[in-house]
């Protein structure tokens, strides 16, 4: 390392006349920088302490950080421990999503939702194919299998997304074996999603129309063994965290945020439910059949960040009776709607090579049918045409409402797709939950509104 | 002429979807669709002659326009209910009524925007207590009506949800903010002036939000580019989603 | 670095460098870079199923003075390429870089303004990754190669004559616009 010499230079005598910078002297470097020193005019002023307030200390919590639930940049001006002010910066992980939307087709915009919510990939996309279906004004076509199929994958999804949050909860605050077995319990989930999807996350299953595919063969069975696991692996959650002195220690009381701060805030979801209301999208505006299936809407009345655990765990417990309900409603039928100028086209299957359509369907296409081979080109090139119109479409999703906006202008790709995410708005709540409070509980207080910064910045 | 000519603009060209069309301002005196686009030809083809022997195909793509009472469902409430509230500047503050798809559009002026919101918070009968943000849409064809700003409001005690929309020209992208009534618009309008370049006056600190502070443009309008990059392949590449072809 | 780099090259030099080499891949320590879906995998290879502890990993280290495995988790948008290079730069050699993801190699399914097309934009990258997200025995095995890579990388002399090949190898490469006619 060279030790940069200065060579001063330059006339350091002269006053500006006019009251501004006078004549800066500057500093040649041996590298060839210069250095200029301003003085005079405001510089004092501005580059002066503020006076008047006591020791502030502000914090950059960084987009990188172990503890901020993703790229999440927290700016905290701290008077000792307590927190005086609060900031979120987002837009670390903005993707563009909407905007690329609009360059491919509907049934391309899948696969975009899916990663919005990454954690809870099937509720994006479910809004999406729903928001699609009532611009089609193909709503009541969907067959019941398919609505049926929706509802379990969606449950599981939920499970699957709350069992992250707990997870990373416990992670953030110490209690690092509640990620590991929040994991463990997880990893079935995401076996019975390899097996009905192909994929772990990202699915891309949930397509306006229907579903992608039909159920494999023998995934009841598989289904209702991963239900007792995880109803037994809740127990060990439950054992592990619920009274845990010092995981209450942490978390009652602390994050408080009340039925009049969620209403003006736009808050959803299990923060909402912890004020006491049991405001939930399946229950108001029911979708795919939800009004035939028996569950209750976890509530707690504490407002806090406990309360909200307690609600996460009991929405897991809901879930999986809903799932179970879903086994007993399933009947053979389709899984995509009959119109075959909208129905994704695919009958997938594991044929003799591993993958891809089934050897009938695809002896059909080429071999039998020329409307099918024309439907399965022109679906797949272009895509089917929607309607002009916009419609919002609510759904609840694991951190709240989750609503998809859609604007088409009758062609075959969306016009404007915005996706009115909990994550986004629930975050604003950051200020209420934590200013007056200390550092220690801002982790716990993000910890409870589980942001997944996929859907905060899209 | 016959309706078999391809239809001429005054220069004599063939008119393509490329050309914008003038589309007039949206009647909002009668009900009836409106007219988005006029779209020419079958396959999207631009800037070379369509052999496919559909160039002369003329597509008016309308969108459901103003609706006449009764509009349905509870919508004739709201209605009337903000009819009550407003009174006299009700017809000057709510410029048409839209039902389509078994929801409802009130488009509001956007001087009037606030007055309407606290109308929809506070009266006992509307108590539309959450709104669901504000996002944007871009209809660079609709002359002095291009940025949409859309509301979505949800009543938690009536159980219902209408959409608010306003409407404001490029040359004077000025919103007042909803802040004060509904303080979730925080980051909404934020995020809508981010990307769209709608200017919410009135808002505490209107400042970029999701792209870096000091980018310039605003990235969903229609005429900011998806800005990717052509994709290499071994002897060939493939150009960026906005510059393939596309069939509509 | 430091005496080992000095030594001559031939008997004493590939004994120590194997030595070396053994030593440093048993115990890489990433730093949490997780960004979006792949960080979700990266932390279920690290949880019960996969287990990255029986690589040494399960240790994800907060602060970048203290690892120097970098596994870029995710996409990277343009308001945070700085901060990643940041972060890359705070790290001591040293270190190594895993794009996890096609959205880290190449910018994925994201091909707009929004996005850095493939973080080897930012910093010098090791592995590619491919996968949306990669599963995490996909991740294993980019572990498992950079393993392999850090354990047959040489020293002292031996290293600059390997870099100098590299390099002259890579300038010497076809690129990839010119392997034509492959599809036949």
């Amino acid at each position: 390392m060279s030790d940069t010499t200065y060579t001063k230079m330059g006339d350091t005598t002269d006053e500006a006349t006019d009251g501004g910078p006078r004549e800066s002297d500057y500093y040649q470097t041996t590298e060839g920088d210069r250095v200029y020193d301003v003085q005079g005019g405001d510089w004092e002023t501005i580059l002066a302490p503020p006076t008047g307030e006591k020791d502030r200390l502000i914090v950059n919590m960084g987009p990188q950080h172990p503890s901020t639930h993703g790229v999440l940049r927290l700016i905290v001006e701290l008077d000792g421990e307590s927190v005086q002010s609060i900031r979120a910066a987002i837009g670390y992980l903005h993707t563009g999503i909407e905007k690329n939307m609009e360059f491919r087709t509907w049934t391309q915009g899948t696969t975009f939702v899916t990663r919005m919510d990454y954690v809870a990939g099937l509720h994006n996309e479910l809004a999406y194919s729903l928001a699609v279906e009532r611009l089609l004004g193909i709503e009541d076509q969907i067959p019941e299998r398919a609505s049926v199929i929706r509802v379990m994958m969606s449950e599981l999804a939920r499970a699957s997304s709350h069992l992250v949050a707990i997870a990373t909860g416990g992670l953030e605050l110490g209690a690092l074996t509640g990620m590991t077995v929040g994991f463990r319990n997880r990893e079935p989930i995401l076996d019975l999603f390899e097996s009905i999807t192909g994929l772990r996350m990202n699915h891309g299953y949930i397509r306006p129309g229907g579903v992608s595919q039909d159920l494999p063969q023998g995934i009841e069975a598989d289904i209702t063994e991963t239900l007792a696991n995880l109803r037994k692996g809740s127990t060990d959650v439950q054992n592990l965290l619920v009274g845990n002195a010092i995981w209450l220690g942490r978390t009652q009381g602390v994050g408080y945020l009340d039925l009049a701060g969620c209403m003006a805030l736009g808050v959803t979801g299990p923060i909402l439910r912890s004020t006491g209301l049991p405001f939930d999208v399946r229950k108001t505006d029911p979708y795919c059949g939800f009004e035939n299936y028996e569950f209750d809407v976890a509530t707690q009345t504490t407002c806090d960040v406990y309360g909200r655990f307690l609600i996460r765990l009991d929405e897991i417990e809901q879930s999986l009776n809903i799932v179970e309900q879903c086994l007993d409603k399933l009947k053979p039928g389709p899984v995509m709607v009959a119109d075959k100028k909208i129905a994704w086209p695919a009958d997938l299957t594991v044929g003799p090579d591993g993958q891809g359509n089934s050897l009938a369907h695809i002896k059909h296409i080429m071999g039998t049918s020329m409307e099918a081979l024309i439907h399965h080109f022109k679906l797949v090139t272009e895509g089917f045409q929607v309607p002009p119109g916009q419609v919002y479409v609510p759904t609840e999703g694991a951190k709240g409402e989750l609503g998809m906006h859609l604007v088409s202008d009758g062609g075959t790709r969306p016009y404007r797709a915005h996706m009115r995410e909990p994550s986004f708005t629930n975050l604003q709540a950051i200020a209420a939950m934590c200013e007056g409070g200390m550092l220690s509980d801002v982790v716990a207080s993000i910890s409870s509104i589980d942001p997944v910064m996929g859907g905060v910045d899209r | 002429m016959s309706e078999l000519d391809p239809p001429e603009t005054p220069e004599g060209l063939p008119v393509t979807p490329a050309d914008a069309v003038e589309i007039p301002l949206a009647d909002v005196s009668g009900a009836g669709p409106d007219l988005v686009e006029v779209r020419v030809g079958a396959f999207g083809v631009h800037g070379s002659p369509d052999v496919s022997g559909y160039g002369g195909l003329i597509n008016k793509i309308e969108i459901a326009g103003a609706s006449e009472r009764p509009y349905g469902s509870y919508f004739d409430e709201v209605a009337d209910d903000l009819a009550i509230n407003l009174g006299s500047d009700y017809n000057e503050a709510i410029e048409k009524v839209v039902v389509d798809r078994g929801e409802v559009t009130f488009y509001v002026r956007r001087a009037r925007i606030v007055e309407v919101c606290q109308a929809m918070l506070h009266d006992p009968l509307l108590r539309f207590e959450m709104c669901l943000g504000v996002s944007g849409v871009h209809w660079p064809n609709e002359l002095d009506r291009e940025l949409h700003a859309v509301y979505h409001l949800r009543s938690i005690t009536h159980n219902r949800i209408v959409r608010l929309e306003v409407t404001c020209p490029d040359s004077d992208p000025h919103v007042p903010s909803t802040t004060s009534v509904y303080p979730t618009n925080d980051w909404h309008e934020r995020e809508t002036y981010d990307f769209f370049g709608i200017v919410f006056d009135g808002h505490p600190y209107l400042t970029r939000i999701e792209m870096p502070d000091d980018w310039l443009g605003h990235p969903q309008r229609k005429d900011y580019p998806l800005g990717g990059i052509p994709v290499e392949y071994k002897g060939a590449t493939v150009p960026p989603p906005d510059k393939r072809r596309s069939y509509s | 670095m430091g005496l080992e780099d000095k030594l001559p090259s031939g008997f004493l030099l590939t004994t120590v460098e194997s030595v070396h080499g053994y030593a440093q891949k048993s115990s890489l320590w990433p730093v949490t870079f997780g960004l979006a879906c792949c960080a979700i995998e990266m932390m279920a290879s690290g949880a019960g199923r996969f287990d990255l502890a029986r690589f040494g990993m399960e240790v994800f280290r907060p602060s970048p003075r203290q690892a120097d495995l970098m596994i870029v988790a995710g996409r990277v948008s343009q308001k945070m390429a700085p901060i990643l290079r940041q972060v890359y730069d705070q790290m001591p050699e040293p270190k190594w870089v895993i794009s996890m993801g096609v959205c880290a190699s190449s910018g994925g399914m994201f091909n707009n303004y929004a996005i850095v097309q493939g973080v080897d934009h930012v910093v010098p990258v090791d592995i590619y990754l491919p996968g949306c997200p990669p599963r995490p025995e996909m991740l294993m095995d980019a572990i498992l190669k950079l393993h392999d890579q850090i354990q047959n990388t040489r020293m002292g002399p031996n290293l600059i004559e390997d870099q100098q090949a590299a390099e002259q190898k890579a300038l010497a490469a076809r690129p990839l616009i010119e392997m034509k006619g492959l599809l036949r």
